[in-house]
């Protein structure tokens, strides 16, 4: 009871106020000036901007995406697809929906072969993130407040260079006479050349190389906020820092670890640049038969149900993310 | 109160030959090149509330996070119980802390919060969940148990971090400002129910704060820090009624100090002749002092009396002044008396009677002020 009573009031504090009926309840007939400069003036004008954005260059695209996998395929129609409204001969508008190309997905060993090889691939790149990450992440948010910016800009600094180029460089150090395979020989430590390029491996570091940013990034601004006079109390009470740092430093740091886990997680399972330039051709990930599938066979229908099959994945992973995002937002408000 | 005034009989550190509980033995602690506390020394008795007192950086929370293992001295050794403590570190410890913070882990419950302490130490579970359940219900918190510290209000907070710290049964539980959280009211309440815990299960408490008032109360003794060195050692009243020096009149409650020369010097009376003061301030106490030496002369507030007559002895201890400030504070009244020599003192008189505004001495009044011969405290430093 008190609880809701103090939630109303702050939401009326913060100026949020709800759908215009609300207003209609608690203040009579709208007064328009009033509800303008409350709900326009202010937030709703700033929130207006990314909403008209995404919008026009999501929500519309996606709509047309959504239409098209529905479509029939008509190999040599220009586009490659029947309309799905169309008016008939005796004067009725006729709506055909094909689920044959969600069904297709769903039967195609190709297909269930290449969602299976990008979870997995996308879930090991995650965990490898993760362990490379943590360690890093803990350093940083540990380091002298200079320290810190300079470890900072180190991670950062990769950006500044073409991602497409990073990963053409892993080429040249990956390859059959590429650099590694050339140290290692000259050293002596191996004799024949280890094949690295076209397989799963090279996929994993090139994912895990691109990517590290995406998990240190989440961890170390969760890691620096903690309060490490919780460290002292867990001392105190009889904790060494191994135990220390399994019953406290880690559970305190799960919202991070989900946040990077997911930065890092959802571009994976569609990634398309890296498995295309190391990847091996015998095994493709899911955005590569997206690819094909629309400019080789130009089954526009097709490719446009694997587009939102993969939205619909990766929409459970971003509501946990959403979730967790929420819950340290309302965590740091107290 | 009965039981405070049974408290103040066992006194363990007049009894020379007493062994101490924990024995600080001329420890320094220096960060850099600067000295954090130098070379202090104290023994403290089982049983005891011992407060370190002083204001901020004297070096009274190094000392304790000295005690905690938090921070390793410099130098100088650490016995409690006969078992050297410098190079344990803090999970060894038979000691705890309450955090100034309370350091409560935010993801557990308040039971799990308390029963850490004890988990590590592997007990059976069964006997964790007693001692965790007994505790909860000494600090009265046993129907919160379930509750998430950000649940907690700021006072059942401070109880979950003394119950956390006292479950483990250390030789020594260590405060860090236990109270300084908390609000006026709760405050007073919790202080009592501090010592009451404490007479409970008898753990000696080394309690670190900068509140005179906190340590006047809980405490058996005080130890006055400043600057990194301990500068007196006694119990409250010791520390209030009988200063060693101007640092701890002054910085204990609030203080007249004159400063004055002896003109008279035996060993059961002295006098002062004090400039600053327009008069001579007989005390009926000797002093230990160099003969011509500067002393000062402290007088509490409270202990001067003004009145608008001269009183019947009014050669000594007595002066003539004006009123220039009052400030009703409604248990008491605080007058600022300006002297004849232009010098400002400071009286308090408890409002005992109601008074109508006539009865009452009033602004721009000339008053005299007198004391009893008892009441200053010399000091020579």
């Amino acid at each position: 009871m008190a609880a809701s009573s103090t939630a109303s009031r702050s939401s009326l504090r913060s100026g949020r106020i709800g759908p215009l009926w609300e207003l209609f309840f608690r203040y009579g007939p709208p007064r328009w000036s009033e509800y303008i400069r409350r709900n326009w003036a202010g937030q709703r004008l700033v929130i207006a901007v990314p909403y008209l954005w995404l919008t026009l260059f999501f929500l519309v695209p996606f709509l047309i995406v959504l239409k098209i996998s529905f479509a029939e395929f008509a190999p040599f129609g220009r586009p490659p697809y029947e309309p799905i409204l169309r008016w008939m001969q005796d004067g009725a508008l006729q709506l055909r929906l094909l689920f044959g190309s969600y069904s297709y997905l769903l039967h195609e060993p190709l297909y269930i072969s290449g969602w299976l090889y990008s979870l997995k691939i996308a879930a090991i790149s995650t965990l490898l993130c993760l362990l490379l990450a943590y360690p890093m992440a803990y350093a940083i948010a540990r380091a002298s407040p200079t320290g810190r910016n300079v470890l900072l800009m180190l991670v950062i600094l990769p950006f500044w260079t073409s991602f497409l180029l990073r990963v053409y460089a892993w080429i040249g150090l990956l390859k059959t006479d590429g650099v590694i395979n050339n140290v290692l020989t000259s050293l002596g430590i191996i004799h024949e050349p280890l094949e690295m390029m076209n397989t799963t491996f090279a996929v994993y570091v090139g994912i895990v190389y691109s990517y590290l940013p995406f998990m240190v990034l989440p961890l170390y601004s969760n890691l620096e906020k903690h309060d490490l006079t919780l460290l002292e109390a867990a001392s105190d009470l009889g904790a060494g820092p191994v135990r220390s740092f399994f019953r406290i430093t880690l559970p305190l740091s799960v919202p991070g670890i989900v946040a990077g886990s997911l930065l890092v997680f959802i571009p994976a399972v569609g990634e398309y640049v890296i498995p295309s330039l190391l990847g091996s051709s015998d095994q493709l990930m899911i955005a590569s038969l997206l690819s094909d599938e629309f400019f080789h066979n130009r089954d526009w229908p097709r490719a446009s149900a694997v587009a939102i099959a993969m939205l619909v994945v990766l929409l459970v992973p971003i509501m946990i993310f959403q979730y967790f995002q929420n819950r340290e937002l309302r965590a740091q408000r107290r | 109160m009965a039981e405070s005034r049974e408290r103040k009989k066992v006194e363990p550190w007049r009894d020379p030959h007493a062994k101490p509980y924990l024995q600080i033995d001329n420890v320094t602690k220096k960060f850099g090149d600067f000295v954090a506390v130098n070379n202090v020394s104290l023994k403290i008795h089982r049983g005891e509330i011992f407060c370190l007192l002083g204001g901020s950086g004297c070096g009274k929370s190094t000392l304790l996070r000295m005690l905690a293992g938090f921070e390793k001295p410099t130098s100088g050794a650490i016995f409690l119980d006969g078992q050297d403590m410098a190079q344990m570190p803090p999970y060894q410890r038979p000691v705890n802390m309450m955090f100034q913070s309370y350091a409560l882990f935010p993801h557990m419950t308040v039971e799990r919060n308390v029963a850490f302490g004890l988990e590590q130490e592997r007990l059976p579970r069964g006997e964790i969940a007693d001692r965790v359940a007994e505790i909860l219900g000494i600090v009265k918190l046993g129907e919160y148990a379930k509750r998430k510290p950000h649940q907690l209000s700021g006072g059942q907070r401070q109880r979950v971090a003394l119950a956390r710290s006292l479950v483990k049964r250390p030789k020594m539980l260590l405060l860090d400002e236990p109270l300084g959280a908390l609000d006026r009211k709760l405050r007073e309440h919790t202080q009592f129910e501090l010592i009451n815990i404490q007479e409970q299960l008898g753990v000696t408490f080394i309690v670190v704060t900068h509140d005179q008032e906190e340590a006047m109360t809980l405490a058996t003794r005080i130890g006055v820090m400043n600057r990194g060195e301990i500068v007196q050692i006694g119990t409250p009243t010791e520390i209030y009624e009988f200063p060693t020096s101007r640092f701890v009149a002054d910085f204990i409650g609030s203080v007249n100090m004159f400063e004055g020369r002896l003109i008279e010097d035996l060993p059961d009376r002295v006098r002062i002749r004090s400039d600053e003061l327009g008069g001579v301030v007989y005390v009926d106490h000797g002093i230990s002092a160099a003969p011509g030496a500067a002393v000062w002369a402290a007088i509490r507030p409270e202990k001067i009396a003004i009145t608008r007559q001269p009183p019947a002895r009014a050669a000594e201890n007595c002066v003539h002044g004006v009123v220039t400030e009052i400030a009703y504070m409604g248990d008491l009244s605080v007058y600022l008396v300006k002297l004849d020599t232009g010098r400002i003192v400071r009286v308090t008189l408890p409002n005992i009677e109601r008074l109508s505004d006539d009865e009452r001495i009033q602004w721009d009044e000339a008053v005299y002020l007198s004391w009893h011969e008892s009441s200053p405290v010399v000091v020579t430093q």
